[in-house]
């Protein structure tokens, strides 16, 4: 499943970098992208850990960068 | 500015009205280094408490080098070697920095959000007699939509009734309207500007152009250019290499002086210089923002491109290969001669386009279309010669027209034409005429293109055709083509442009109508496919699309190409210049905590700037 989330406040284009990494490397996701200028989080992955994936992706930019919010 | 910027901007004012005021008690009162260090906190306090926060929160999550911490390092480090109002100073205009950076994110946030603001709002449907507003996604295939003056089309459609102008600017660049009437497809994202048309819908709106255009220009982000993903590896690297030099140069230099205790802090000064300029934002940033002001501004002008390593690769072009029909010429047919043996020109267009006027032959139609005033005579008695042409009776008189063969099987002795294209020869009541011939129309900015893409430093232009070799000659000396491969299939097309790869060290771009040339599109470096509006395959096939059909838009992509291009080069260099710059004058002990604030977020504030001409087509 793809699906694509707004993320608010996104001021620092390093951290849209490293919460893009840290996102692909999880366990069941096939690609994710984290768009500075669109500010926008897209997550392809397993349709079965789907949720949970998408809890540990927002962790992860709430960890890179405390102010910004995903909207899920 | 938002909330939150306008709240930064007050602490900052605040604080910088502080820092003077404590910059002055300290001046004149008299006090123990305690005392001025406590009063120089508190304006510190109020201008960076969140980067400390942020700084602690960062550690605690195991984010060792965030810029926030660096800031606080260097920050607390000039206060241990009692440089005060330096401290705060640095900490206030990082502030002022960094909502700087925040107000250009956000300015150019939104002239790309404007730029692609395409995207209609409402459509209004006709349910059940009542005409109804409702959002496009909500339309399905065969509903009848109602479009008034100046609005967006919001679905892609055939026109009903109504005729009106429409602006196909904002998905072509093109200014002229077009005229729309009933029968003619009607594109979503144009503008209708005259009158009310009623439109018969013919795609959802996932599928319309409109939605088409803008996936593919969100999308395009996703495919990085190689410098930009040069510049997201040199980032992951660049903040710990600072940091390690700072580090040494904290420690190491004091050990080769006498006194170890004596030169440390002024080695420490310089060093915290170092993690000021350690965040590579001004190119994180900035690199990404001019590849995606660069894709925005030339869909503005009608060029899609499918991402920054297709605009990379434009950028350095060097030879052009072209498809004929549909690319140089119109892929239409048109009178290019008349000669008549003893009537005028209009008269022998006259009669051919007479006993020409039920056929649909495309040679027919350009018969028709050369007769202007579009009055035909009467005729009577036609009998078509599949594939040789045609006999009439046009008032009371036959008339022949038709190709060399059949002209030799009615026995009607003529001059052959020498002519390229097709030749037609007229025979009335039995005697021949004089003859029509008709080609391929050349489109009128070819020529113009082909001398603006040598002009940009083209080496090579290549036509590939399956025409004949003698038509495919004439297009080339008339456009100004170096090369022609004529006669030619598709998969032979396929092998040369394997063979021109071969000899070309620069990028290849090949440019077709996108219709049946997919796999030269797939094999070329740069594939651009003309004319694609509302053609879903050409948009599918290429990794440049031109929106309208003109030749003159590849060289103008290529200048924008190449603008962007220059654009991203000026921030690297200028980026690295300066922070590299700031750390070798502060190694040798000339640099400042100012300057290194500078080299930070005022490298970064203007890099972004620059970043957003990008945008900018004109």
């Amino acid at each position: 499943m793809k699906k694509t989330f707004r993320i608010e406040d996104l001021e620092c284009a390093h951290c849209a970098a490293k919460m893009e990494d840290a996102i692909k490397k999880l366990d069941g996701v096939h690609s994710a992208s984290v768009n500075f200028l669109l500010q926008k989080l897209t997550i392809d992955a397993e349709d079965e850990h789907f949720d949970e994936i998408v809890q540990q992706a927002v962790a992860i930019c709430r960890k890179i960068e405390p102010d910004c919010h995903v909207c899920v | 500015m938002t909330r939150k910027q306008k709240k930064t901007l007050r602490r900052i004012l605040v604080a910088g009205g502080s820092l003077v005021a404590v910059a002055v008690l300290t001046q004149l009162l008299p006090m123990p280094w305690w005392g001025a260090l406590l009063l120089y906190l508190l304006p510190y306090a109020l201008v960076g408490w969140d980067v400390l926060r942020d700084a602690v929160r960062g550690l605690l999550n195991g984010q060792m080098l965030d810029e926030n911490f660096l800031m606080s390092i260097a920050t607390i480090g000039a206060f241990a070697l009692g440089e005060n109002a330096e401290a705060v100073f640095v900490m206030l205009f990082y502030q002022v920095g960094e909502l700087f950076q925040s107000i250009a994110v956000g300015k150019s946030r939104r002239s790309i959000a404007a730029l692609m603001d395409i995207r209609p709002d409402s459509a209004t449907v006709n349910r059940g007699g009542d005409w109804l507003t409702v959002s496009p996604e909500e339309v399905a295939i065969g509903e009848i939509i109602r479009i008034e003056a100046g609005e967006r089309v919001p679905l892609d459609g055939r026109v009903v009734s109504g005729e009106s102008l429409v602006d196909t600017a904002a998905l072509t660049g093109e200014p002229v309207p077009r005229r729309v009437a009933a029968g003619d497809s009607i594109i979503s994202g144009c503008i209708n500007q005259t009158g009310v048309l009623t439109v018969e819908v013919t795609q959802e709106y996932g599928e319309s152009t409109v939605s088409k255009i803008l996936a593919l220009v969100e999308n395009a982000t996703e495919r990085k250019a190689k410098s930009e993903n040069i510049i997201t590896r040199f980032a992951r690297v660049y903040t710990p290499i600072v940091v390690i030099a700072a580090v040494l140069l904290a420690f190491l230099p004091p050990l080769f002086t006498g006194s170890y205790g004596a030169a440390f802090p002024e080695w420490l000064g310089r060093a915290l210089n170092f993690l000021v300029v350690s965040c590579p934002c001004a190119l994180v940033i900035s690199v990404p923002l001019t590849f995606f002001g660069g894709i925005g501004g030339a869909s503005k002008e009608g060029v899609l491109m499918k991402g920054g390593n297709f605009l990379e690769a434009l950028a350095k072009t060097e030879t052009v290969v072209m498809d004929k029909t549909g690319t140089l010429t119109k892929g239409n047919f048109e009178v290019v001669s008349v000669k008549p043996e003893t009537l005028t020109e209009i008269e022998l267009i006259g009669l051919a386009a007479a006993a020409e006027q039920h056929s649909h032959h495309p040679v027919a139609t350009a018969l028709r279309n050369a007769k202007k005033d579009r009055k035909f005579r009467k005729v009577t008695e036609v009998f078509e010669f599949s594939g040789r042409g045609v006999c009439a009776t046009v008032d009371g008189q036959q008339v022949l027209v038709g190709n060399d063969k059949l002209l030799n099987e009615k026995g009607i002795p003529f001059t052959e034409a020498e002519d390229i294209g097709t030749v037609l020869y007229v025979a009335i009541g039995g005697k021949y005429a004089g003859c029509i011939v008709i080609a391929d129309e050349i489109k009128p900015d070819a020529a113009a293109a082909i001398g603006e893409l040598k002009a940009l430093g083209v080496k090579r232009t290549v036509l590939l055709t399956g025409d004949r070799a003698q038509t495919a000659k004439r297009v080339a000396q008339t456009v100004g083509v170096d090369e022609v491969h004529a006669e030619l299939l598709p998969a032979d097309k396929v092998d040369r442009v394997e063979t021109l790869l071969g000899s070309t060290n620069g990028t290849l771009v090949f440019v077709g109508d996108g219709i049946n040339d997919a796999p030269v599109l797939s094999r070329a470096d740069v594939g651009v496919a003309m004319g694609a509006l509302g053609s879903d395959a050409a948009i599918e096939a290429a990794d440049i699309v031109l929106m309208d059909d003109k030749p003159g838009k590849l060289p103008l992509a290529i200048r924008l190409a190449r603008r962007t291009m220059r654009i991203v080069r000026q921030n690297i260099v200028f980026s690295l210049a300066v922070k590299i710059g700031v750390m070798l004058v502060s190694t040798l002990g000339f640099g400042s905590l100012y300057a290194a604030v500078f080299a930070d977020v005022g490298v970064c504030v203007i890099a972004i700037l620059n970043a957003t001409r990008a945008l900018k087509t004109k």
